[in-house]
C-alpha cells in the first residue's frame, strides 16, 4: 500500500504546486500508515521532495510531454507500488492525464480538492468555487487533484530514496510539435500575486501602469472578460468563470466592477484589494481591502509607495 | 466528417448557488439552465466545419427531459440531430461510459466536449470517453484545424500554449479560443422553426455505477468585512498587506 504523487517538475526544479502535491501525499500517507512515493518526471535531484515528506522518488526522464505515455507510466507505477491513492496537481498536464488514468484503472477522479479527507469524504470546489462538495470514493483506487494554493506546502523532513524508473512508450498519434511560453512573464497559475484590470481602464493604451505595478510586485497581469472580449488584452489573461481560475495570495482588481462570474473565478484568492471609482461596485462586498478612487490617480501613487517599501525591505 | 458535440446543461453563469434537502442536492429553484459555455465554443467550432466542408453535427446530452431545451437550442444553432440519454447524470465516469456505449458503433470522426462543465467542474468526460473509444485526445484545446485525417491543434499550458499534431478519430476537451466570444451564434427564427422537426432520439441508459458520489455540499465561508482605505493613505494599505495579510 502507498500514496503515489505525480510530480511534473519544471526543467528539473519544483514549483510550489509540486511541493503542495508532495505535502498532501505525505500527510495522507501518514494518516493511513503507508508510504508517500513520488513519480517524478525530468528531475535529476529529487531531494527537495524529501523535505516535504516523500520517502521514495521514482525518476523518469522524457524528451517531451506526451499525455498517453505519461498516463501509461503512471499506471505502471501505481500498480507496482500498490498505490491506493494517486495525488496530482491542477496543472494543464495533470488535468490532461488524470482522466486517462482514471478510465484505464477504473478509478474515481476527484479534482479541485482543497483539504485532507474528513469522515471519508474529500472536500472539493464545485460550481466554479461557488460551492464545496464532499465527495466519497467508491473505487479501490482514488485519483485526487489538488486545487492550487489550498492545502499549502508543509515541511516534514524525510530520508528520500531515489530510483530510476522507465518511461512507458505510447503509440498515440498525438504529438507535441512546439511550445510557446512567455519566458519573461509570470503565469497566472504560478503567481503568488496577480494584478488584474477591467473596463475602468478605458482602453488598452492605459495598461502600462498595470504592467508596472505587476513588475514592482513580481506579479502576473490579468484582466476581466469584457476586456479580453474587446481585444484590449489577450485571452490568456482573462480570469473568471469561463477564463482562468485564480487562487493566488494577493489579487488586485482595478477598475473591475465584480460580475458574479468574475468573483467566482477569483474567489479562491486569499487577499483581495479593490480599486474602483464606484463605491457601489459589487466587488467591494467580496474584497478584503477597498479603495474608492480613480485608478489613474491611485495606481501611479501606489507604484511609487511600493517601490519605496520594496527598497526599504529588501 | 461526422462530428459529435457533447452538451452539458448547466446553471447560467450568473446563478446564485444554493443547496437543499439537508445540503445533499443542488437547489434548482429559479435557476436558468444553459448550454455549458465550454461546450458552446465547441459547438460553434463544429458549425464552422459544417459551413466550410459540409460536416454533419450530432449533439448528445445525458439528463432528464429538462435538458432538451439545450439540445433544441443546439439544433436551432445548426446541429443536425440530437441524442438524449435518459438518466440523471452522476459522476463523470458514468456519464462518459453511458455516452461511449451509445456512440461506439456510430464512427464519429471528431468528438467535441467542453474541457469541463461549469457546475461540477469534473473535467473528465472528454478524456474518459477518448480512452473508452480508443480515440486520440487533446485537452484544453484552444485551436483546431482538420485536413483529411490530419489534425493540427493547440492547447493551453501554464503561461502559454503547445502546438500539437494528431489524427482522426479524435476527442477534444474544448474551451474559448476554438472560437471567440463574438463568434457564438444566437439561433434565428428559421433555425428555431427547423429545430422542431429535427430528430431528437431518447435512449434508455445501460446503467453504470458511479465511481464517486457527492454526499453533501456547503458554501465557501463568506468574507469577513472589508477594510476601506482612503485613496490618499496608500501607506496604510501597504502596512495592512505587509503586517496583517502578510502577502507582500
Amino acid at each position: 500500500m502507498s500514496v503515489l504523487a505525480f510530480i511534473e517538475s519544471n526543467n528539473g526544479s519544483f514549483k510550489k504546486s509540486d511541493l503542495e502535491v508532495a505535502s498532501y501525499a505525505a500527510a495522507l500517507a501518514a494518516a493511513t500508515n503507508t508510504e508517500a512515493i513520488a513519480l517524478v518526471f525530468n528531475s535529476d535531484d529529487c531531494s527537495p521532495l524529501g523535505t516535504y515528506g516523500i520517502s521514495k522518488a521514482l525518476k523518469v526522464s522524457t524528451e517531451q510531454f506526451n499525455a498517453s505515455s505519461y498516463a501509461a507510466t503512471i499506471e505502471v507505477a501505481t500498480t507496482q507500488e500498490a498505490a491506493t491513492v494517486l495525488i496530482c496537481s491542477s496543472s494543464s498536464n495533470s488535468k490532461y492525464i488524470a482522466p486517462l488514468v482514471a478510465a484505464s484503472l477504473k478509478a474515481a477522479y476527484v479534482p479541485n480538492v482543497i483539504a485532507l479527507p474528513e469522515s471519508g469524504t474529500y472536500p472539493r470546489n464545485v460550481f466554479s468555487n461557488k460551492g464545496i462538495a464532499h465527495t466519497k470514493v467508491n473505487s479501490e483506487l482514488s485519483i485526487i487533484g489538488i486545487a492550487p494554493n489550498t492545502y499549502g506546502v508543509h515541511e516534514n523532513p524525510t530520508q528520500i530514496n531515489q530510483i530510476d524508473f522507465n518511461l512507458v512508450s505510447s503509440s498515440s498519434k498525438t504529438q507535441s510539435t512546439s511550445t510557446e511560453t512567455a519566458s519573461d512573464k509570470i503565469s497566472i497559475a504560478d503567481a503568488d500575486i496577480v494584478v488584474s484590470a477591467g473596463r475602468g481602464l478605458k482602453g488598452p493604451e492605459n495598461w502600462g501602469m498595470i504592467e508596472e505595478l505587476a513588475q514592482v510586485l513580481g506579479a502576473a497581469t490579468a484582466c476581466s472578460k469584457p476586456v479580453s472580449d474587446m481585444g484590449w488584452r489577450p485571452h490568456s489573461e482573462h480570469v473568471g468563470q469561463t477564463g482562468k481560475p485564480v487562487s493566488c495570495n494577493l489579487y488586485f482588481a482595478i477598475g473591475i466592477s465584480g460580475a458574479i462570474q468574475h468573483l467566482a473565478g477569483v474567489s479562491a484568492s486569499k487577499t483581495k484589494v479593490v480599486i474602483n471609482t464606484d463605491p457601489e461596485a459589487p466587488f467591494f462586498k467580496a474584497a478584503d481591502y477597498g479603495i474608492v478612487g480613480d485608478a489613474f490617480e491611485v495606481v501611479p501613487q501606489l507604484i511609487e509607495k511600493l517601490k519605496a517599501f520594496k527598497s526599504e525591505n529588501s | 466528417m461526422k462530428i459529435l458535440v457533447c452538451i452539458s446543461n448547466v446553471p447560467d453563469t450568473t446563478s446564485k448557488i444554493n443547496f437543499k434537502d439537508n445540503n445533499t442536492q443542488f437547489d434548482t429553484t429559479a435557476v436558468q439552465f444553459v448550454i455549458n459555455p465550454n461546450d458552446e465554443f465547441g459547438l460553434t467550432r463544429a458549425m464552422w466545419f459544417k459551413e466550410k466542408s459540409g460536416a454533419s453535427i450530432d449533439v448528445i446530452s445525458v439528463g432528464d427531459a429538462s435538458v432538451e431545451a439545450s439540445l433544441r437550442k443546439a439544433l436551432a444553432i445548426g446541429a443536425d440531430a440530437a441524442i438524449r440519454i435518459d438518466t440523471i447524470p452522476k459522476d463523470g465516469f458514468s456519464v462518459a461510459t453511458e455516452i461511449a456505449a451509445v456512440i461506439k458503433d456510430k464512427n464519429y470522426d471528431l468528438i467535441i466536449a467542453g474541457r469541463e462543465s461549469i457546475d461540477y467542474n469534473g473535467g473528465m468526460v472528454p478524456g474518459i470517453l477518448a480512452h473508452l473509444l480508443g480515440y486520440e485526445f487533446i485537452n484544453k484545446c484552444t485551436a483546431l484545424e482538420v485536413e483529411g485525417s490530419t489534425v493540427k491543434a493547440e492547447r493551453e499550458i501554464e503561461g502559454g500554449k503547445e502546438v500539437l499534431s494528431s489524427s482522426l478519430p479524435l476527442v477534444i476537451g474544448g474551451q474559448k479560443g476554438l472560437v471567440e466570444e463574438k463568434d457564438l451564434k444566437i439561433p434565428n427564427m428559421r433555425g428555431i422553426m427547423t429545430a422542431r422537426s429535427k430528430p431528437l432520439e431518447v435512449i434508455t441508459p445501460q446503467g453504470t455505477a458511479e465511481l464517486s458520489t457527492d454526499v453533501t455540499f456547503d458554501k465557501p465561508e463568506t468574507k469577513s468585512d472589508i477594510t476601506m482605505i482612503p485613496a490618499d493613505q496608500l501607506d496604510l494599505l501597504i502596512n495592512h498587506l505587509h503586517n496583517d495579510a502578510k502577502v507582500i
